[in-house]
């Protein structure tokens, strides 16, 4: 890590020299550990780029402080649930009707009341707008909670959800973005055009209702008993099929490789290819609308806010336009995870990795430089592993002189959060002397 | 020599100079006022006595003594005292307390200047407990004068003291500052109302573009022709 | 009687533990809010600050545990909490000698500084858990009770139980003497006033010769104070778990904001306007509904949102007061 930051002739090498040095960490542990764990980092690595990608839009192009990552990247993996997930029999007969009806008089109650509160004042206006809500409130209890118990009866100890639509998944990865998206556009509609770091704290709000909703929604998405066997995205084959395949098995073979080892090798490398393909896609689109007239104007915004209000540009709805852009993204990050777990499961979305961690990979890569985030992405996902890793040997070898007993115990115990430790202190050492990070924007 | 003596000023906030040799000086118990176009460097000036602008050459000496080098603050202990044009109160904090805040270097007792500035303003004392920003605009100026005056300063320095507020409570403000001034205490003072505020003082400088143009008494000031044309509005 | 049965069951499941869990909000929010006014940025490791602190004031508490020492009735964490501030002021004092005082010099955006409270949350965060691991942890002794279940029914003769923890009434008592601590020290010291001052208007403040790097001082020891006492209450009175801390952010910066952020009274009102809006929001009323209306047995639990969405509440709530009051309920401040 370069403490220096002045562009020189070192800066058009530095991102090549940078990005060699990661392909050879991946090699090294290709080597030691397998390729298998190699290609497993990598597209763990690839998927926090494309987050990273996303965050970066919002910090690094206007920024904009996002601390509900997680929270969109959740909503996001929703989407393989709802759209590629075989239905539940007979579930959207029995409470589809009632679910449909009840977010219907959610949302005429929402609209009553903003009607309620532009054409009244005074005291009428805070008990109308009350009183509708109320009433729409437990209107709409009375028609959602049947519908649920409806929803969750069917199945429950395979299903017990309204299951998807059984559609392709690669369609579910942009209605990822677009859930999304609607999500940060409401609350980038509230919070974005206050103090900046209003819009940190209803993030951070956010993310926990979504994760929650996730957890507690049976009848969506099976909450804590997690949805399983999610389908693989076209062209990702399954191991088991190329193992009973004869061809494949016959090819592994004639390569001198184990037909197991071969299919997990080749289904981690169709979604390495698909993934390549996503980012390579997302760095175009973002590099051309950075070079044009709306980007020159957003890094005006971001580098002298006061001046571009003064000069007669909406801040605020540009800074709309880049949080749903960048939060799109991070819903297409979260469907696409989904899609190569092939299983959701709410309970391990967790804000320190999913949110927190992001941003490290954003500052670490290098704010407003989309290469650098792809670079952080991937980097810090390794540093991250393999502190996870590391850390249990390093303190293995700092407790080795203690005996035996609970002092030991305890030291060995505590390796697993040394992570948390070397991001914190990753994080702040860029911050205070590199600022610009590894790969700084031109 | 004379109390306040800033002599050749010259100096800005980036490359541009916006100070080209000003000099000002105030004798004791004297009120100076700078007067002249908007951009002529009045308020730079003042800040560059007060020594919140770097100068590149110059100097400044107060009682005979170089603080050229001294920070604002040191500035404050050597018997300065600096009532900014806007932001220059407490907001949430009683009128009293802005004036403890005041003498917040000092570590003497301080309720006689208290009583002081409440004998000069008489009003702040019927609002010492109220909030410094519920208070009229030309009280909130008595507040910033009073808080200035508690460490007992020798030279006050006042930046547009009567800025947005009314004709009535300006002449009432610079009724004060003749009083202040009476009491041995110099007065430099930067105003837009160039002339009412030469009526009341004893030197008065016209600055353009960051130079002394004309330097007088305020009276010859008023009568001369030329400063009433260019700079009065005839 | 049924009224009275009804207020009882009122007074047990709500208003009681709603105003314990104020309080501790109502702490915690006066940390954000101060280190809000006085250095100017939201800051994110407060929740592990918390965590840190009480930490710390378990380990002592074991400490004295193992020495035989405690308190009585009242909880050895009492005993241990002094130590525990002291560590935690004295991490935060390091933390800004590392870290903050350079963003102040070069006079950093408050955005970045958010930033960088992340990176010193995740330093903190690792640190709470080398010290004290994941686990939940419960480390409240001595009385449990002030008025037990049995007691009250011999007291009253009511068939509806109440009873009062002693770790509700500490929490009660404890965050009334400091939040009058800090008023006292805010209103009547120099040292407070000067705090106050800078953070009205930091320029004057210095023109008027108060020394910056004494009120960041200070800010950082009562930050830490507050801190402690605040993630310690919790601790007694729920039970102590890192993560939890983390997530205790979300209420206790609504709780600042919706008081308004900056104002100290505006976030003692915020934790309690949260907190009881979240218990009140969370709490199944079928019992005091059957105590009222005779003869209505309801099917349900009649609870309006189920306790997994009570960050829901302290979010809706803050989204409310940023459309309709971003300043806050008592006018906070607008850097």
């Amino acid at each position: 890590m370069s403490g220096t930051h002045q562009p020189g002739q070192s800066s058009t090498l530095r991102g090549p020299i940078c990005f060699a040095i990661l392909a050879a960490l991946l090699v090294i542990e290709g080597l030691t550990s397998g390729w298998n764990s190699t290609l497993g980092i990598l597209n763990m690595g690839l998927l926090s780029a494309i987050m990273a990608l996303g965050v970066n839009m919002q910090w690094g192009y206007a920024g904009l402080f996002n601390a509900g990552a997680m929270g969109f990247l959740a909503l996001g993996g929703l989407a393989p649930v709802l759209i590629s997930t075989a239905p539940t029999p007979g579930a959207f007969r029995a409470g589809g009707p009632g679910l449909i009806t009840a977010f219907a008089v959610a949302v005429i109650a929402v609209l009553l009341a903003v009607q309620a509160y532009r054409r009244t004042s005074g005291k009428l206006r805070g008990l109308l707008v009350a009183l509708i809500l109320i009433v729409g409130f437990f209107a709409f209890r009375w028609v959602f909670d049947p519908a649920v118990t409806a929803v969750e009866a069917i199945n429950p100890s395979a299903a017990g959800n309204l299951g998807g639509l059984g559609w392709p998944t690669l369609i579910s990865w942009p209605v990822g973005a677009l859930l999304a998206a609607g999500a940060a556009w409401l609350v980038g509609k509230t919070a974005l055009g206050l103090r900046s770091d209003y819009l940190a704290i209803a993030t951070l709000g956010i993310a926990e209702i979504i994760v929650a909703v996730l957890k507690n929604e049976q009848w969506l998405d099976r909450g804590v008993l997690n949805v399983n066997g999610i389908p693989r995205p076209w062209p990702v084959p399954y191991e088991i099929d190329l193992q009973n395949s004869a061809s494949f098995v016959a090819k592994a073979q004639s390569w001198g490789m184990d037909p197991t080892l071969a299919s997990t090798l080749t289904v981690k490398l169709a979604f390495l290819a698909l993934f390549v393909v996503v980012i390579l896609l997302l760095i175009w689109g973002t590099e051309l609308a950075l070079k044009s007239p709306w980007g020159r104007m957003m890094r005006a915004i971001r580098d002298n806010e006061v001046s571009a209000a003064a000069m007669g540009k909406n801040v605020t709805r540009r800074h709309l336009q880049i949080f749903v852009l960048g939060s799109a993204v991070i819903g297409l990050a979260g469907a696409m995870m989904i899609s190569l777990d092939g299983q959701m499961t709410p309970a391990s979305y967790n804000p320190l990795r999913y949110t927190f961690l992001i941003l490290v990979m954003v500052i670490v890569g290098g704010s407003g430089s989309n290469w650098g985030s792809v670079l952080g992405g991937i980097l810090v996902w390794y540093l991250w592993v393999k502190a996870g890793d590391w850390g249990p040997d390093i303190m293995g070898w700092a407790a080795s002189p203690f005996a035996d007993g609970p002092l030991k115990d305890h030291l060995l115990n505590s390796a697993a959060h040394m992570r948390m430790l070397v991001m914190g202190i990753i994080l702040l050492v860029v911050l205070r002397f590199s600022p610009r990070g590894l790969m700084p924007e031109k | 020599m004379s109390y306040l003596n800033a002599a050749n000023m010259t100096g800005g906030y980036g490359k541009a100079d916006i100070l080209h040799g000003c000099t000002l000086t105030v004798e004791k118990g004297e009120i100076a006022v700078i007067v002249g176009p908007n951009g002529a460097g009045k308020s730079t000036a003042m800040k560059a006595v007060f020594g919140m602008l770097p100068l590149r050459e110059g100097s400044v000496t107060l009682d005979g003594q170089d603080i050229t080098a001294l920070s604002p603050q040191d500035r404050v202990k050597m018997g300065m005292g600096f009532v900014p044009q806007v932001n220059n109160v407490f907001p949430t904090m009683s009128v009293e307390e802005n004036l403890e805040m005041g003498a917040f270097i000092r570590n003497d007792d301080y309720r006689a200047t208290m009583a002081q500035v409440f004998d000069l303003f008489p009003i702040l004392k019927d609002k010492r407990r109220q909030n410094a920003g519920e208070l009229s605009g030309g009280q909130r100026q008595q507040v910033a004068v009073g808080r200035a005056l508690m460490t007992q300063p020798k030279l006050l320095m006042l930046d547009e003291p009567t800025a947005g507020v009314s004709p009535i409570v300006m002449d009432e403000l610079f009724d004060r500052i003749i009083e202040v001034a009476r009491s041995g205490i110099s007065i430099l003072m930067v105003e837009q109302n160039a002339r009412q505020a030469l009526e009341i003082a004893d030197k008065g400088y016209v600055l353009a573009q960051g130079e002394n143009r004309y330097t007088d008494t305020g009276e010859a000031l008023l009568a001369n022709p030329e400063v009433r044309r260019t700079f009065l509005g005839g | 009687m049924d009224v009275i049965n009804a207020l009882v069951a009122l007074t047990n499941y709500v208003l009681i533990p709603a105003t314990a869990y104020g309080a501790q909000l109502a702490l915690g929010a006066l940390g954000v809010t101060l280190v809000y006014s006085i250095l100017r940025f939201s800051n994110f490791a407060h929740g592990d600050t918390m965590a840190f602190g009480t930490g710390i004031v378990i380990l002592f508490t074991w400490l004295f545990q193992s020495w035989g020492i405690s308190l009585g009735p009242l909880p050895t964490a009492l005993l241990a909490l002094p130590f525990g501030i002291i560590v935690t002021a004295a991490l935060l004092l390091g933390t800004d000698r590392v870290v903050y005082k350079f963003y102040r010099k070069v006079r950093a955006a408050p955005v970045i500084l958010v930033m960088v409270s992340v990176g010193v949350m995740f330093v903190m965060n690792a640190l709470t858990r080398f010290l004290i691991g994941v686990d939940q942890i419960t480390f409240d002794d001595g009385e449990r009770f002030v008025i037990s279940a049995r007691q009250w029914r011999d007291m009253t003769g009511l068939s509806e139980p109440l009873t009062l923890r002693s770790t509700q009434v500490i929490t009660i008592v404890t965050a009334l003497l400091v939040m009058v601590a800090l008023f006292w020290f805010l209103n009547r010291t120099r040292t407070g006033k000067s705090m106050r001052a800078f953070s009205d208007n930091e320029d004057l403040a210095l023109l008027s010769g108060i020394n910056p790097d004494r009120v960041v001082t200070v800010t950082w020891i009562i930050t830490g104070a507050l801190a402690t006492i605040a993630g310690t209450l919790y601790g007694l009175d729920k039970s102590f778990k890192a993560f939890t801390y983390f997530q205790l952010l979300l209420p206790i910066f609504a709780a600042a904001i919706v008081g308004g952020i900056g104002s100290p009274v505006g976030a003692i009102l915020g934790g309690f306007v949260i907190s009881f809006s979240e218990v009140g929001l969370t709490y199944a009323w079928k019992k005091v509904a059957t105590y009222l209306i005779p003869h209505w047995e309801p099917d349900g639990l009649v609870q309006l949102l189920s306790t997994d969405y009570k960050f829901a509440v302290s979010f809706t709530i803050l989204i409310l007061v940023l459309i309709f009051k971003p300043t806050g309920l008592l006018k906070g401040k607008i850097v």
